[in-house]
């Protein structure tokens, strides 16, 4: 990098970011209204879900009760309305099938959901490179097609079915990995050890299905970029295979892909919320199948408006990351 | 060369899929009560190729009734979510200003929450039965599509045979229908039916989840939840071939619409499909 003399563009940079977060305001309170509209639509009952499966003997006059403290009859604008100002102080509501706060239970799974996607993500990104640099050296190779068709199998392949076989492989069959959980039964302390141990399945799994991306991306940017005049210039000049791999070719084909990962976010959720409920992960991904289970709208709809925070974050991020890899980019989005 | 081996194997395989699933329930009606204790869980043999499952019932019969319920809701989501696209697409592309502005952001609105959460979001509000599970797949479909479409009616606005309407006097109504949308359906096309193995990805996905298709429907993703059980006891064929079952058509697919691309736009060619 010329640049490092001058230091970082923290300026353009943080008013990125501002802008952004301005962006974000209407988007996450559009996508809050969405989610209420979309319940007020169904057929389904807020009081009923709220008493689960106490409500189905419980009297009507009960239920009405329940129906008026949840304000269920009033319209979806009101009560859209007395969320998005409660949550702003920090109240979510209560979770009906957890019966516990909102905020708590994201407050006691995020961390666990951070560990797994983080672990996976960054074997996913190492992977990814170093099959898709591989690949890209020789394009048309035995290891390229091999690499390459395998990503699209793994690509095709849904993330809950290859937990399956990995669990039947390392846990039942090969018996050196636990199935899922957290603690071995019958421990109710996490202890780093039992984590660690607990925690390579799901993360292995959740990388294998992020790294069809990064394989193929980054096999087509260093690709791309070894077929390009200044690579093929710094072949001719005789420079060694090593120094116009690393020096040219990826900084110009693999920078542009890498700071697409943030991007990625999407579909990190998307293998989160299959790969913890099968490992039985305590993550909040797996906790938002639970409450859709449950029809638990208070815990979906936060764990929505999360994922989507999330998102937006992981956007700017590889915004950002891009405007500092390309400055012909800059940092005006 | 190798290229056409490719599209040969994908069409063939495609072909034998479509094949199946049409003429399956003709050739051998499926009793979904028919439990045969007796034969549970026996391993893949010449009697059941694929061996059976927790109740007795033959998976390989089973997994193309899977596949054929599965790629129902593929397909049914694919077309509702090109024409709901296609319209956002070509409206916003055609009338442009603040019209295209509007459709766009909403479109990446749509786009910023999580596909499946979006979807498990629907059929939780909607369950159970088979539609709303349709419907979950198309609110999270159509957005590609509707970018598609867009870009390709902007790239068209500027040719001349368009402009040659619109300097003889055409609506722009009759310039959208008459020479826009028909230029821009290839692609379109293309999209959709791509979007079908994606549409069965996710339709499995919630299935498996529980969310999906009521379980007595033997959907690929509701036979790979049902074989947890026989999973854990260490049988592994009940959960291994619903799953190769949604692999193998999207592959085959992909490899199909890959030689309908370079079809579409030859210099493309490097464009990474899927």
């Amino acid at each position: 990098m010329t640049r490092s003399t001058t230091g970082l563009p923290w300026g353009p940079m943080a008013r990125m970011a501002g802008r952004r977060l301005l962006a974000a305001v209407p988007v996450l309170a559009a996508v809050t209204f969405g989610v209420f509209a979309l319940a007020a639509a169904s057929p389904f009952d807020p009081a009923k879900a709220y008493a689960g499966s106490a409500g189905l003997g419980a009297r009507q006059d009960v239920l009405d009760q329940l129906r008026d403290n949840l304000g269920a009859d009033r319209p979806f604008t009101a009560r859209w309305w007395d969320w998005l100002t409660s949550a702003l102080t920090g109240d979510l509501g209560v979770s009906a099938s957890l019966r516990q706060p909102v905020a708590q239970v994201i407050g006691e799974r995020i961390g666990w959901s951070v560990l797994l996607c983080g672990i996976a993500f960054a074997l996913a990104v190492t992977a990814g490179t170093a099959l898709g640099v591989l690949a890209a050296r020789r394009r048309g190779g035995l290891f390229d097609r091999a690499v390459t068709s395998l990503a699209y199998a793994l690509e095709a392949a849904p993330p809950f079915w290859l937990g399956l076989l990995a669990i039947w492989l390392f846990a039942l069959k090969l018996d050196a990995l636990p199935a899922g959980g957290l603690t071995d039964t019958g421990s109710d302390t996490a202890t780093p050890g039992q984590i660690a141990s607990h925690v390579v399945l799901p993360a292995a799994v959740l990388a294998v299905s992020q790294l069809p991306w990064f394989v193929l991306y980054v096999r087509q940017g260093v690709g791309d970029a070894l077929a390009e005049d200044p690579v093929r210039g710094a072949r001719a000049r005789g420079l060694r295979e090593r120094t116009v791999l690393l020096g040219h070719a990826l900084r110009s084909g693999l920078l542009p892909v890498l700071t697409l990962t943030g991007s990625r976010v999407p579909e990190l959720i998307t293998g989160a919320l299959l790969v913890e409920t099968v490992f039985s992960w305590p993550g909040i991904a797996s906790a938002t199948v639970e409450a859709a289970t449950k029809v638990d709208f208070p815990l979906l709809a936060a764990l929505t408006v999360l994922a989507t925070a999330a998102v937006l974050v992981g956007n700017l991020l590889s915004d950002l990351l891009y405007g500092l890899a390309d400055p012909r980019v800059g940092f005006d989005g | 060369m190798a290229d056409r081996v490719r599209t040969g194997v994908s069409a063939a395989v495609t072909a034998a899929v479509v094949l199946a699933v049409l003429a399956v329930p003709f050739a051998v009606p499926l009793d979904e009560q028919a439990v045969d204790l007796a034969a549970k869980l026996q391993a893949p043999s010449w009697a059941h190729p694929f061996g059976t499952d927790e109740v007795g019932r033959d998976l390989l019969l089973r997994s193309v009734y899977g596949l054929r319920v599965s790629l129902f809701v593929g397909v049914a989501a694919a077309l509702a979510a090109t024409v709901i696209g296609t319209a956002v697409g070509a409206a916003a592309g055609a009338l442009g200003g603040w019209a295209d502005r509007v459709l766009m952001r909403i479109v990446d609105l749509f786009s910023s929450v999580p596909h499946l959460l979006l979807g498990i979001f629907v059929v939780t509000m909607f369950r159970p039965g088979v539609w709303p599970v349709v419907a979950s797949v198309v609110v999270t479909h159509w957005l590609s599509t509707a970018r598609i479409v867009r870009a390709e009616v902007l790239s068209l606005r500027s040719r001349s045979y368009v402009d040659a309407a619109v300097s003889g006097g055409a609506s722009r109504w009759r310039v959208t229908v008459r020479h826009l949308l028909p230029a821009v359906l290839p692609q379109a096309g293309l999209a959709a039916v791509l979007m079908i193995p994606h549409a069965i990805w996710h339709e499995s996905a919630l299935s498996f989840l529980g969310l999906g298709l009521p379980t007595h429907q033997a959907s690929l993703g509701n036979m790979v939840q049902s074989a947890r059980g026989s999973l854990l006891a260490g049988d592994w064929w009940p959960t291994l071939f619903p799953g190769l079952f949604i692999i193998v058509p999207t592959l085959a697919v992909a490899g199909l619409a890959g030689a309908w691309r370079e079809r579409l736009n030859p210099r493309r060619r490097s464009e990474l499909t899927l």
